[in-house]
């Protein structure tokens, strides 16, 4: 599944982590040559833990469409873990809990793996959220009957669903672009991603005017525009290896820094109301697999379908 | 079976049941009152689930979980060939009876025993696994009489929070939620304290430590 343009995209991305993981060190030295200055801390445990990101998705790409859709399976299940762990349920909802992880999770993915689009595009929000909530049912508790179910289904639909998008552009059939549909997932996370850390340091940087901080104390109106109009230039400029021409890439690009934007937003929202700092501990300075994917999740359902809607055949 | 292909085993099961554990929980440890140093303790635990001790073993340091072992009852892992293998050859556990009338040696004794070899123990003072709607069911006297034996030793209270939504009781296939392990400062026994005052004082110290912090 290596293109050239992958090799090329890869090695951008190494030259770019390789030029942070040196700011990172000089400033260690210079601000924190203790250990004592959070930000820099946090600042290079987040370098050191995008290496170990890139470097599984690199081999993920590498392995092939099995390798990448078996790569986002296992982060819907970080994922999936993280959500439900601060969502309510009780007792009666152990076996719908149970359906999620090793029934509705593998399925999804199985139906993405063998391109069945009819399926997978309406077994979350059809079939699961007309089956699911019947298992709690047949357990006969009905306290917070509606709360319990509902937030089952959003754990689904945000870290199931619409992470299945991601791999699911492997399948997409673009005339002139065969062989090459790795690209688009490339290039989706690149800019999405691109965008997050643009953002923070545009936000480190300059920021000033709080856009919503109630919700999240570091995004700012200066971050934020820094950071998307970073990307989209960044993006729009890469037009060259996408199926997209220059204009196009240049809204699809927008269409992602906002889509990732506001998934950053919501997601903040639900961590605010649960009283969470970060949606887990695993990825060492970012917090959990959602913290980190929360941009990801709001855009690729929506790249996958404006570019299914407008490029691809099936 | 030959004892050194046994202790492998043993080894082999342990890092197994280990990784399991880390798979289906993702367990977080917050050493909120102590820090992971090899100090002879006295791990004490709330009581939810089986797998709470297997937990407690799994996010403790390799050379802290090498010399630290369960207590468990000896009329529950005694019971079958895979049990007392679990029990006795993979966590080295150290088995008490239950039962007062059935035991030829005091618990008591033992858990001093095995503090006297140099391990560290975990203990759950409940007493039995807590299905109840109570956050906490009353401390058995084994903690205090323990305490008393071997009062120099560093008494760490440590919540397990959510194992019981994992596994509740009664179910067979767990729920892969997160699990979060707080360890909190160490206590000791007071030279005139009453076993009432000490017992209300380590559930309370326990619960304490269970509650969300600001």
């Amino acid at each position: 599944m290596t293109s050239p343009h992958l090799l090329w995209l890869l090695a951008g991305v190494a030259g770019i982590l390789i030029l942070a993981s040196i700011v990172g060190e000089v400033l260690r030295q210079r601000l924190s040559p203790d250990g004592g200055n959070p930000v820099i801390e946090n600042l290079n445990a987040r370098i050191t833990a995008w290496w170990g990101m890139v470097i599984l998705l690199a081999i993920a790409f590498l392995a092939g469409e099995t390798g990448v859709v078996l790569l986002f399976a296992l982060c819907s299940f970080a994922a999936l873990r993280e959500f439900l762990t601060l969502t309510h349920h009780n007792r009666a909802d152990h076996w719908s809990l149970v359906a999620c992880f090793f029934l509705v999770l593998p399925l999804q993915y199985y139906f993405v793996l063998i391109d069945w689009y009819g399926m997978y595009a309406v077994f979350v929000p059809v079939y699961v959220f007309l089956l699911l909530p019947v298992l709690s049912a047949l357990r006969g508790s009905t306290k917070d009957f509606l709360v319990r179910v509902s937030e089952t289904q959003w754990a689904l639909m945000v870290c199931v669903y619409c992470v299945s998008h991601v791999p699911a552009l492997l399948y997409l059939q673009i005339p002139g672009f065969e062989g090459r549909n790795v690209m688009l997932i490339a290039y989706l996370i690149f800019v999405v991603q691109l965008s997050d850390v643009m953002q923070y340091v545009w936000g480190k940087l300059v920021g000033r005017t709080k856009i919503a901080p109630t919700l999240s104390p570091s995004k700012t109106w200066e971050g934020f525009i820094g950071g998307a109009l970073t990307a989209i230039a960044v993006g729009t400029s890469l037009w060259w290896m996408t199926p997209f021409s220059i204009m196009q890439a240049a809204g699809m690009c927008v269409i992602l820094t906002l889509m990732g934007f506001f998934g950053g937003l919501v997601m903040s929202a639900i961590k605010r109301d649960r009283g969470v700092k970060d949606w887990g501990h695993l990825i060492a300075g970012h917090g959990g697999f959602i913290d980190r994917l929360d941009s990801v999740i709001f855009a690729a359902p929506i790249f996958f379908h404006v570019t299914r809607y407008y490029w691809s055949l099936t | 079976m030959i004892p050194s292909l046994r202790s492998f085993a043993a080894l082999v099961a342990g890092q197994a049941i280990s990784v399991f554990a880390r798979f289906m929980t993702a367990p977080r440890a917050i050493w909120q009152g102590i820090a992971p140093e090899p100090r002879q303790r006295v791990y004490f635990a709330n009581h939810s689930s089986n797998g709470d001790f297997v937990l407690l073993w799994t996010v403790l340091p390799a050379p802290l979980r090498r010399q630290t072992r369960p207590v468990a009852a000896l009329d529950y892992w005694l019971t079958s060939p895979l049990r007392t293998f679990i029990g006795r050859d993979v966590f080295n556990a150290v088995l008490i009876d239950r039962r007062p009338e059935a035991r030829s040696t005091d618990p008591v004794a033992q858990m001093a025993e095995a503090l006297d070899q140099g391990a560290s123990l975990i203990l759950f003072p409940e007493g039995q696994r807590n299905a109840s709607a109570a956050v906490l069911l009353p401390f058995k006297s084994g903690l205090y009489h323990l305490a008393k034996a071997r009062p120099e030793v560093d008494l760490v209270p440590v919540w397990i929070a959510n194992l019981n939504k994992v596994m509740p009781k009664g179910e067979i296939i767990p729920v892969p939620l997160i699990c979060t392990l707080t360890f909190g400062a160490a206590l000791h026994l007071s030279p005139d304290e009453t076993k009432d005052a000490f017992l209300a004082r380590t559930s309370a110290a326990l619960l304490a430590i269970g509650q969300p912090q600001p």
